[in-house]
């Protein structure tokens, strides 16, 4: 034990010597929560609208007006022909093109039907998919306010009658949504790096050669090279916690130690992965591919920007072996919803389970001798 | 107390080069031994053997009563490494370096100043500095300090006053005469000819095989046949030419002069030969003198002889 705390000692006056690396510790987190809370939103706002008029009446105008109303579209004017309309999409200043049928508001009348046209640039399908939605519902709330004029006299109400409730989030905001995942990316980030960075730079400075010929243990050296990050991501996770509260005003509705607890299993875990590429590469530059490699690949599996139930399925049999995407969705639900222990407990096994293995596999990797 | 080291039979082969071949030799308790050989010889590999980094191919060694293999954690107690790269912590002070390696031999810098005493009273001013701000020597004595620090009774120095100036190398010798004197056995490599003379043993290594191993007044012995140090206006065509006089073997650059050696035993004769070839060849201010050879003139004929077998 006590090796281990002088090994201890060594690290943190290594890393509090670094003048380069303390703001990268503390700082950058800080700022990847305040930037990426803000930017990463699914949300969609002033949809540039281009509209075709090829009716021009009172009710084609109604109809534009509840477009232009709506805080969703941002109207951008009447298209003259089909010909200025397509153009206006292909350039980028209108998102969603609505042609309004000749004889709309007449066949309305006589017919008891109109003809809409809406075209939707796809570029971005889940966008798409959502302005289309938002367009469909605003004309299905005209249509039936133009029924209930036209028949004042007969009450015809909606048979079923939907309330909607959000719960957790109640204002559907995205913030919220993403704040915790975003924590989860930040200590992971710091976890993986700072783990994969330390034991190969002493391999590449050469350090290592006179660490190996002193008796210390495997499992001495490579505790005392996951610890001090251990500690600093924990730091660091209290850290964005605070500002979600303070500054998104998002508190932990849960158990704030239970969130701690498994933190510290699961930064066991990635910072072992870290650990397991150190010992494996020989330069900084090698290990830094590496853990970006397997970075990228577990935060954009992890549900953090897409719903894991959206993946194809070999994606989310991956997701099993993916750390990042346990304790995104654990986060979550102690954040958010409040969850307890007996709520997680099958993901914090898991997570265990990963930290167990990994840890025990980087100590194996680590030889002494080369 | 000090230990003696028995290498038997070792080989080390890393993929389809040979680094070691059948190196066998043994070393007494308590002497300085040096092994001297050009870059890349198996110094390295021989010295990571004996301190356990490196597991043979085939071979034993011994240190004291311990198998580096089978040992390795005696080994590791007993034995001060200090590699030839600086392997110490660059951002680390002087203090912080001697205190973490002792704290991690469950000593303490206290405990064993003694031992250091020599060597850090040179450094102790600096203490407060970090390790990546001093001098090469300096480097240097501080990574002896900390190859002492858990007094060790063999140490073991991979080329240490390479890239070091002459004072500095000249001080740490000193260094080692007085480790010595404590009973601690030590192995140094080292690429400087002169620095051989100052071991009790050397070992000649080249390709991974052992050339010759004496002490160095007995390497110088056994030299064969007669040194001369010749010298002529143009220095850089001399050598061709001396190449190819008769009866020369031997021809190297030796600081002014090249050194050449006779293969007859008529001093006379051969020096009235070698001049008037030199004459017939166009040189002037041509000087031939017989000189006693020193260390570097026996491993240079041993090693060139190596070449023209191997």
């Amino acid at each position: 034990m006590r090796t281990l705390y002088y090994i201890l000692q060594k690290e943190f006056i290594q890393v509090f010597r670094d003048k380069a690396m303390l703001p990268i510790i503390f700082i950058i987190p800080v700022l990847q929560l305040l930037i990426l809370s803000y930017t990463a939103t699914f949300e969609i706002k002033n949809v540039d609208l281009i509209v075709l008029d090829n009716d021009r009446t009172p009710t084609s105008r109604e109809l534009v007006n509840k477009f232009s109303g709506s805080s969703f579209y941002h109207f951008n004017g009447y298209a003259d022909n089909f010909e200025s309309a397509k153009q206006m999409i292909k350039s980028g200043k209108a998102e969603q093109l609505i042609i309004i049928e000749p004889n709309f508001e007449k066949k309305l009348i006589n017919e008891k039907k109109g003809d809409i046209q809406i075209i939707t640039d796809a570029i971005n399908g889940s966008a798409a998919s959502m302005m289309l939605v938002y367009a469909q519902s605003i004309i299905g709330d005209f249509n039936k306010n133009i029924i209930i004029a036209q028949y004042p006299s007969q009450h015809i109400g909606m048979p079923i009658k939907i309330d909607s409730l959000f719960w957790y989030n109640p204002e559907l905001n995205y913030i919220t949504y993403m704040v915790p995942g975003i924590l989860v990316l930040l200590v992971t980030i710091i976890g993986m790096f700072l783990g994969s960075m330390n034991l190969v730079k002493e391999k590449e400075i050469g350090t290592i050669e006179q660490i190996n010929v002193t008796p210390i243990k495997k499992y001495q050296f490579i505790a005392g090279k996951l610890i001090p990050f251990w500690i600093i991501a924990n730091i660091d996770l209290a850290i964005g916690l605070l500002l979600a509260y303070f500054v998104f005003g998002i508190p932990v509705i849960g158990s704030v130690g239970l969130l701690f607890f498994v933190a510290s299993v699961y930064l066991v875990g990635v910072l072992s992965i870290g650990l397991v590429i150190s010992t494996l590469t020989n330069t900084m530059q090698q290990a830094m591919f590496i853990s970006w490699f397997f970075l990228v690949i577990f935060i954009l599996m992890s549900g953090l920007f897409t719903p894991i139930e959206s993946m194809p399925h070999w994606a989310q049999i991956m997701n099993y072996a993916n750390p990042v995407s346990y304790f995104i969705k654990i986060n979550r639900m102690i954040m958010l919803k409040g969850s307890g222990l007996a709520d997680i407990q099958q993901d914090l096994i898991i997570l265990a389970v990963f930290a167990i293995v990994l840890f025990s596999f980087s100590i194996l990797r680590y030889r002494k001798t080369v | 107390m000090s230990v003696h080291i028995n290498i038997n039979k070792i080989c080390k082969s890393y993929d389809d080069v040979e680094a070691l071949k059948d190196i066998t030799l043994s070393i007494n308790a308590g002497e300085i031994f040096g092994f001297i050989g050009p870059d890349g010889a198996g110094k390295t590999s021989l010295f990571r053997i004996l301190t356990s980094l490196l597991i043979p191919t085939s071979g034993t060694a011994t240190v004291g009563d311990y198998d580096v293999v089978k040992d390795y954690k005696k080994i590791r107690q007993s034995t001060g490494y200090m590699p030839g790269r600086f392997s110490l912590y660059l951002d680390l002070t002087v203090e912080e370096n001697l205190n973490f390696y002792a704290s991690i031999f469950n000593t303490s810098l206290k405990e064993n100043y003694d031992l250091i005493k020599d060597i850090y009273i040179q450094i102790e001013p600096f203490k407060k500095r970090r390790a990546g701000d001093l001098s090469g020597g300096m480097k240097q004595k501080l990574a002896l300090s900390c190859a002492l620090i858990h007094s060790p009774k063999l140490i073991i120095l991979d080329e240490p006053t390479t890239g070091v100036d002459a004072v500095s190398r000249m001080e740490f010798w000193e260094l080692l005469k007085k480790m010595q004197k404590r009973g601690i056995t030590i192995i140094v490599s080292t690429p400087y000819m002169d620095e051989a003379a100052l071991c009790d043993h050397v070992a000649l290594i080249q390709g991974g095989k052992l050339l010759a191993v004496d002490k160095p007044e007995n390497i110088v012995k056994s030299f064969k046949g007669s040194l001369f140090a010749v010298s002529a206006n143009n220095m850089h065509k001399l050598i061709y030419d001396l190449d190819n006089l008769m009866n020369t073997s031997n021809v190297f650059r030796f600081g002014e002069t090249i050194h050449i050696t006779s293969n007859i035993d008529d001093d006379l004769l051969y020096t009235e030969n070698a001049h008037k070839h030199l004459s017939e060849s166009g040189y002037h201010n041509i000087t031939i003198n017989r000189v006693e050879p020193v260390i570097e003139d026996c491993f240079l004929a041993l090693m060139d002889q190596d070449m023209v077998k191997g």
